[in-house]
């Protein structure tokens, strides 16, 4: 079974910083895997996401997403990639402001082909049904300006765009550290029954220990990464 | 692909209303000037090119030449002096000279001029290529004491056959002394020529020494109201000068020889002009002043595309954000740099468009005073090709721009990652 995202010694260093942020001997994620990735402020989290995305290129090793080579791919092909098999769930600041929930739910839709043939019927329509499935189905909530929605209510709505089109791979980023602990386990479990429904891997990122629990297998990434020493954790991380 | 990008770029600035409206509003206003500027340039143009035809040469008291033909043309400006009446026989009874229309200026009517001429003026005057004065109601001038008054005359003060004025001595609005003791009637109104006749009351050259018996020494002389105007009709009214004498020729290729023989007259100093060759003059003097005008105007177009500029940079701090999602859900740097370039042409386009709207609701609007005021015609100038290129040419500089902010942009996604640091 090809594995969903392969790392193999990957180094990773900022533009003008003078040491690695990311020094890892080796990452996977299977199909259908639902991993938490725990790490503090500072252990390269974000890095980590950017390399998996295809968005950052090491200075050394090999990753593989859906068994292609990205560190070999054109700029092209990794956007599509990204755009084709993961979906991305930020920690805040998820949606397009200028765009309706429905909208940014499909949003995804309009950048790859392949998840747009993966929806069955029209995009709106699917839209509606995995917010519905998330829990936001008052049509005068899907009428608000994305704006004026909850965090929570925020939250919701850039998993169902996350999960749209079926993709691979969900990715999420410490998508839970603005929700209080109540919406926190809720949309950890919501999140985990669409992806599980739809096949979907998943890699949810926090800082928060409290949440390994509600997944298959934890990794540390203070124990993989071996340029996360105590010492460096005042490096620019977000 | 590209459409949907579009219509993000489009809910993008519908988001920002506010400053994409006061951007749309800086190049609505810049693209209005512009085309304002050359529309009235053109009318203007085309209002003079088309005023007077047919007339070989235009004689007058020695002057500029450009001078002669304005006010004797269109009534801009003063007369200096004046031609005898025997120097106006003499072209006359010339061998080569066809026919003759000798005119006098100097009064008016409620601001409108009063032009002394013979009825050889309804016969002769041609406009816009050879179209001769029409008449909408009445006929010439017969009595001493008639009028025949143009469109613009009869429009403003609302005067019809019959309708009694009182000229003006000299050319003020109001507080002038006026010739009250000698009114005059309206016998005839023109059909619109929008040329300066539609503002302009004709009546006979008699006519203008008649209202004058007691002005010889340039006002009023307290004894003219007690001459009664039987009096007057006995007198001997032939003018003793005329402002301009408009001519036609037999053979119009003996027009330079005729000219020198009036520039040689030994009577007195006389000219004569070539209307066209005058025209052409008059061109060469306003066109630096139109190309000063149409440079200024250039760069407040220029500064309106900079305000595209400024509202998408100042835009695109806030939108770092915005970029990175894009760039999450599968946008390519590409499309990032068309999003910003799109928003940008939208603006150009939308504001190009509204300022030719503009040009044509204020031309609608105030046409008719322009026209009314200066004789320039900007009706008829509907919507033309100029506004085509125009739109085009100012979408197509805000979409230049807008590849500023859009590589800006782009170099930025590329270097943000996923994730902004804000």
């Amino acid at each position: 079974m090809t594995a969903l995202v392969d790392l193999k010694g990957v180094r990773f260093t900022w533009p003008k910083q003078p040491r690695p942020v990311l020094d890892l001997a080796e990452f996977t994620v299977l199909p259908g895997e639902r991993v938490f990735l725990r790490g503090p402020s500072g252990s390269g989290k974000s890095t980590l996401l950017g390399l998996i995305s295809g968005v950052l290129a090491p200075q050394a090793g090999e990753i593989h997403l859906m068994g292609e080579d990205l560190v070999a791919a054109s700029g092209a092909r990794r956007d599509r990639l990204r755009a084709d098999h993961l979906g991305i769930i930020f920690q805040l600041f998820n949606l397009v402001p200028y765009l309706g929930v429905v909208a940014n739910v499909a949003l995804p839709l309009r950048f790859s082909a392949r998840r747009r043939a993966a929806v069955q019927g029209a995009p709106d329509a699917e839209a509606r049904r995995l917010l519905a499935a998330l829990g936001l189905s008052d049509p005068e909530l899907l009428e608000r300006r994305v704006i004026d929605l909850s965090v929570g209510q925020q939250q919701r709505v850039a998993a169902a765009r996350a999960l749209i089109g079926a993709p691979d791979l969900v990715i999420a980023d410490e998508p839970t550290s603005a929700l209080d602990t109540l919406a926190r386990d809720q949309f950890i479990t919501l999140l985990s029954e669409e992806a599980a429904q739809t096949g979907a891997g998943l890699l949810f990122v926090s800082h928060d220990p409290g949440l390994a629990s509600h997944f298959e297998r934890t990794v540390d990434l203070m124990e993989i990464n071996r340029a996360a020493q105590p010492a460096s954790q005042g490096e620019s991380a977000a | 692909m590209n459409a949907s990008i579009l219509g993000l770029a489009w809910r993008s600035l519908m988001n920002r209303k506010g400053s994409a409206l006061l951007t749309i509003l800086a190049v609505a206003l810049s693209v209005a000037l512009f085309l304002g500027v050359e529309k009235a340039r053109q009318g203007a143009r085309e209002g003079f090119a088309t005023t007077i035809s047919g007339t070989h040469l235009i004689a007058g008291a020695r002057t500029g030449q450009v001078n002669l033909l304005l006010y004797s043309v269109f009534r801009l400006g003063d007369a200096t002096a004046e031609i005898s009446w025997p120097a106006y026989e003499w072209l006359e009874n010339r061998e080569d000279v066809a026919w003759t229309v000798p005119i006098s200026l100097g009064d008016s009517h409620r601001g409108f001029r009063v032009l002394g001429t013979t009825p050889a003026y309804f016969e002769h005057y041609k406009y816009a290529g050879g179209d001769s004065l029409e008449f909408a109601v009445g006929s010439e001038f017969d009595d001493l004491f008639d009028a025949v008054i143009g469109a613009e005359v009869a429009s403003e003060l609302g005067y019809e056959l019959g309708s009694e004025m009182v000229l003006t001595h000299g050319l003020g609005r109001a507080g002038l002394q006026t010739h009250e003791n000698r009114p005059f009637r309206v016998v005839g109104v023109l059909d619109r020529t929008g040329t300066p006749v539609d503002r302009t009351i004709h009546v006979s050259l008699e006519a203008i020494t008649a209202i004058h018996v007691g002005w010889e020494t340039g006002t009023k002389n307290p004894m003219a109201d007690s001459i009664s105007e039987e009096m007057v009709r006995g007198f001997d009214l032939t003018p003793r000068t005329v402002t301009a004498v408009f001519i036609g020729l037999k053979q119009p290729g003996r027009i330079l020889s005729v000219k020198r023989s009036i520039d040689t007259y030994r009577g007195e100093p006389m000219m004569a002009v070539l209307p066209g060759v005058a025209l052409s003059q008059l061109w060469e003097v306003s066109s630096v002043a139109e190309r000063a005008l149409l440079g200024v105007s250039l760069f407040v177009v220029a500064v309106g595309l900079v305000s595209i500029l400024t509202s998408i940079l100042t835009s695109l701090n806030a939108r770092r954000r915005e970029m990175s999602i894009l760039r999450a859900v599968g946008a390519r740097p590409a499309h990032i740099f068309f999003l910003l370039v799109a928003e940008a042409a939208l603006l150009g386009l939308i504001g190009a468009l509204a300022g030719v709207l503009l040009v044509h609701v204020l031309l609608f609007a105030a046409g008719p005073v322009l026209a009314a005021r200066y004789g320039i015609n900007l009706i008829g100038t509907g919507p033309g090709l100029m506004d085509v290129y125009t739109v085009l040419a100012v979408t197509g500089a805000a979409l230049m721009m807008g590849g500023i902010p859009a590589w800006l942009a782009f170099r930025r996604s590329l270097a943000d990652g996923l994730t902004v640091k804000l």
